[in-house]
């Protein structure tokens, strides 16, 4: 059974879903209860689950992360709401030496069941402080695992694994995506990590990517069948840390090219990490380098045609699928 | 310190304690000898880390041993211990084995945290010790968080949350201290904020980083009450601990105490120790020793004498040579710990061996 959502409606789903399963998990994060939620995501909640569980907190990002890094130590499951992941820098000492290292420099003696979520990246003319993408930072230290969904569906299963993994879960969210629709499964539909999904099947090039990326890939490939009769596979990597490894091999193994696509900065990004695994692992297979296009090095800027030139565009994506396989670029 | 320590000695009932509170002279006896012990034990350190056996950094409680150990005197099986990384005689008194807290700081397999954290990153959950923290003020949050889920889970257990005066400049005490008195306003937040004030924040004295001196009274901007004990005075730190405790535990509501005390040691192993305080200030304080006020007491009232003060003495010296040699003697972590306890779950490390 599915039925049609929004991002929206299947992460908060998946929340009440947990909500209603696990009496230790509690939601928290600012403005989330009486004022509904920046992005209305837990819009009424309170009023179903009291405001011991649905936690308004002060604007105090390191305050709140770091208790809720201490209540997952003593076994609760808190689900922590970054209003925007841009905040998550006050936040970060929390994270990364508290939450993602505890387990290990306590010997084991403790668990963090902690997610934190909210919006990643750009393309709502935020401007230079408000638009990031970190899946790389996080997704750099150990202890840490990160995910990056762009289905309602994958939205829903990630979030009910998230909710149940013992360990602290960066989840990101597509921010410009909250009122796409797709088929979401009812109940529970837990999506593990480390899987990547085949978004789109093709023989002749890979596009790899996750997040909203994911979306403009999928365009690209229906430009690239259209004008270029080229089949364009499309891997949507969902899960950053864990990495599935496998399924970009095998479908490199196929298609003999590949192009990384990454919202973010080009440097020390994920696509560098997808084209170092590919020459690890299927170097043989390759029939021209792997690609990256990644966002501009520049902080976002404001006005519109600024901020498209500073993003991954279907052009840039679809010249460099043409380079790789070594035709002529439009 | 562990149960099989606790051997009460006759102490006699003319030397009852006159403080607020009556603080029976046995009680006393064995307290001196936990300080002994942690004093003994640091000192072990001090030479374990001058020998090239204890590597990273090296933070001592010599000065400072009333204060935990007054206060511990009001933990109860469930409570919670968190603090930052002087935390060696926090696990210590809640019963870690000194062999097992000397072999972290050896770095040996047999270490409290196998070998994984050292001096800094003590735990011992079990107990109720919740870690040594190494980022100044970084653990505040994670003590709110911890009185949180010790009210959520319907318990009557209270977290004791120490940290020193250097960390109440760092956002992160703010952030966490507004957040424990709010919460604490409907009773879920039954946490004991313990400032173990020793003057210094590595060498920059308390006058000099902070304009309102008064660091118990910065907890009124977050509702929370607060007062200060002489922390060189253990009966009256115990006084203060039994008190608040009782409170804290019966409101769910947080508390704040700031402790006056000194590290008559150096801040670290390596600190220079006379470019930011005289000699003479040192010598004032030491003057007030937390176990030398004690003893004076216990001697002068006829609870200890110089027989049975050398027969503590060499008990204490005896435990600590057995955990040094424990410690010596016990192997390093295996190998393959190097890459456990990164994740929990089956999937425990997601990386490459």
């Amino acid at each position: 059974m599915a039925e049609t959502k929004t991002y929206r409606e299947a992460l908060r789903e998946a929340m009440v879903h947990e909500l209603d399963n696990d009496e230790s998990v509690v939601l928290m994060g600012e403005d989330i209860g009486v004022y509904g939620g920046t992005h209305l995501i837990t819009d009424g909640l309170i009023d179903q689950y009291g405001p011991k569980r649905i936690i308004d907190t002060p604007i105090s990002e390191a305050g709140f992360t770091g208790a809720a890094v201490g209540m997952a130590m003593l076994g609760m499951k808190p689900v922590v709401e970054m209003m925007t992941w841009n905040f998550s820098f006050i936040a970060a000492d929390q994270i990364i030496q508290n939450a993602a290292k505890v387990r290990y420099f306590s010997g084991g003696q403790v668990e963090v069941p902690l997610v934190i979520r909210g919006p990643n990246g750009g393309g709502v003319q935020l401007s230079a402080q408000h638009t990031h993408s970190l899946e790389n930072m996080y997704a750099h230290f150990p202890g840490l695992k990160v995910v990056s969904p762009v289905t309602p569906n994958d939205v829903k299963g990630l979030m009910i694994t998230a909710i149940r993994d013992p360990n602290p879960v960066i989840f990101l969210e597509a921010g410009a995506l909250y009122g796409t629709k797709g088929e979401v499964e009812e109940g529970d539909n837990a999506v593990p990590f480390g899987k990547a999904r085949v978004a789109r099947e093709g023989s002749d090039v890979t596009l790899v990517a996750y997040g909203r990326q994911v979306n403009l890939c999928l365009r690209v490939a229906d430009t690239l069948e259209e004008e270029d009769g080229v089949s364009a596979e499309v891997i949507d990597l969902r899960s950053i840390r864990p990495f599935d490894e496998d399924a970009l091999v095998e479908s490199v193994k196929k298609t003999h090219r590949a192009i990384a696509v990454q919202e973010q900065w080009r440097w020390f990004g994920v696509a560098s990490e997808v084209a170092a695994i590919i020459q690890d692992r299927a170097f043989d297979y390759l029939d021209a380098p792997v690609e990256r296009v990644s966002g501009a090095e520049v902080p976002a800027p404001y006005a519109r045609n600024l901020e498209l030139a500073a993003f991954p565009s279907a052009q840039q994506v679809a010249n460099a699928a043409r380079r790789v396989l070594y035709m002529e670029e439009k | 310190m562990s149960a099989e320590n606790d051997h009460p000695e006759n102490g006699s009932e003319e030397t009852r304690a006159e403080g607020a509170v009556a603080t029976d002279t046995d009680r006393l006896v064995d307290l001196y000898r936990e300080m002994a012990l942690i004093r003994a034990f640091e000192e072990a350190c001090q030479r374990g880390f001058r020998q090239g056996k204890i590597g990273g950094y090296l933070h001592v409680y010599i000065g400072q041993e009333a204060v935990a150990t007054g206060f511990l005197q009001a933990f109860k099986e469930g409570d919670r211990v968190i603090t930052a990384y002087r935390d060696h005689a926090h696990a210590l008194l809640l019963g870690s084995d000194p062999k097992n807290v000397m072999a972290e700081l050896y770095g040996r397999g047999t270490g409290i945290v196998k070998g994984k954290g050292g001096s800094m990153h003590l735990f011992d959950v079990e107990k109720g010790l919740m870690g040594g923290y190494g980022i100044v003020g970084g653990h505040i949050p994670l003590g709110v968080g911890f009185a949180y889920a010790q009210r959520y889970g319907e318990s009557d257990n209270i977290t004791q949350l120490y940290l020193g005066d250097g960390a109440m400049s760092t956002g992160a005490f703010h952030e966490a201290a507004n957040l424990s008195g709010l919460w604490g306003k409907d009773g879920m937040n039954p946490c004991l904020f313990i400032v173990e004030n020793n003057q210094y924040g590595m060498g920059t004295s308390v006058e000099r980083t902070t304009a309102m001196t008064d660091l118990g009274a910065k907890f009124d901007a977050y509702g929370m009450e607060n007062e200060k004990v002489d922390g060189m005075d253990l009966e009256a730190v115990i006084e203060c601990a039994e008190r608040v405790v009782e409170q804290v535990r019966e409101t769910g509501r947080p508390y704040a105490v700031e402790a006056l005390t000194y590290r008559t040691a150096p801040h670290g192993a390596a600190d220079f120790f006379e470019k930011y305080r005289t000699k003479e200030e040192v010598e004032e304080w030491r003057q007030r020793d937390p176990i030398g006020l004690l003893e004076k007491k216990l001697l002068e009232g006829g609870a200890l004498d110089e027989d049975k003060l050398d027969e503590i003495k060499g008990e204490t010296k005896e435990r600590i040579n057995e955990a040094v040699k424990f410690a010596d003697e016990s192997e390093q972590p295996p190998i393959e710990e190097l890459y456990t306890d990164v994740y929990a779950g089956e999937d425990e490390y997601l990386g490459e061996a």
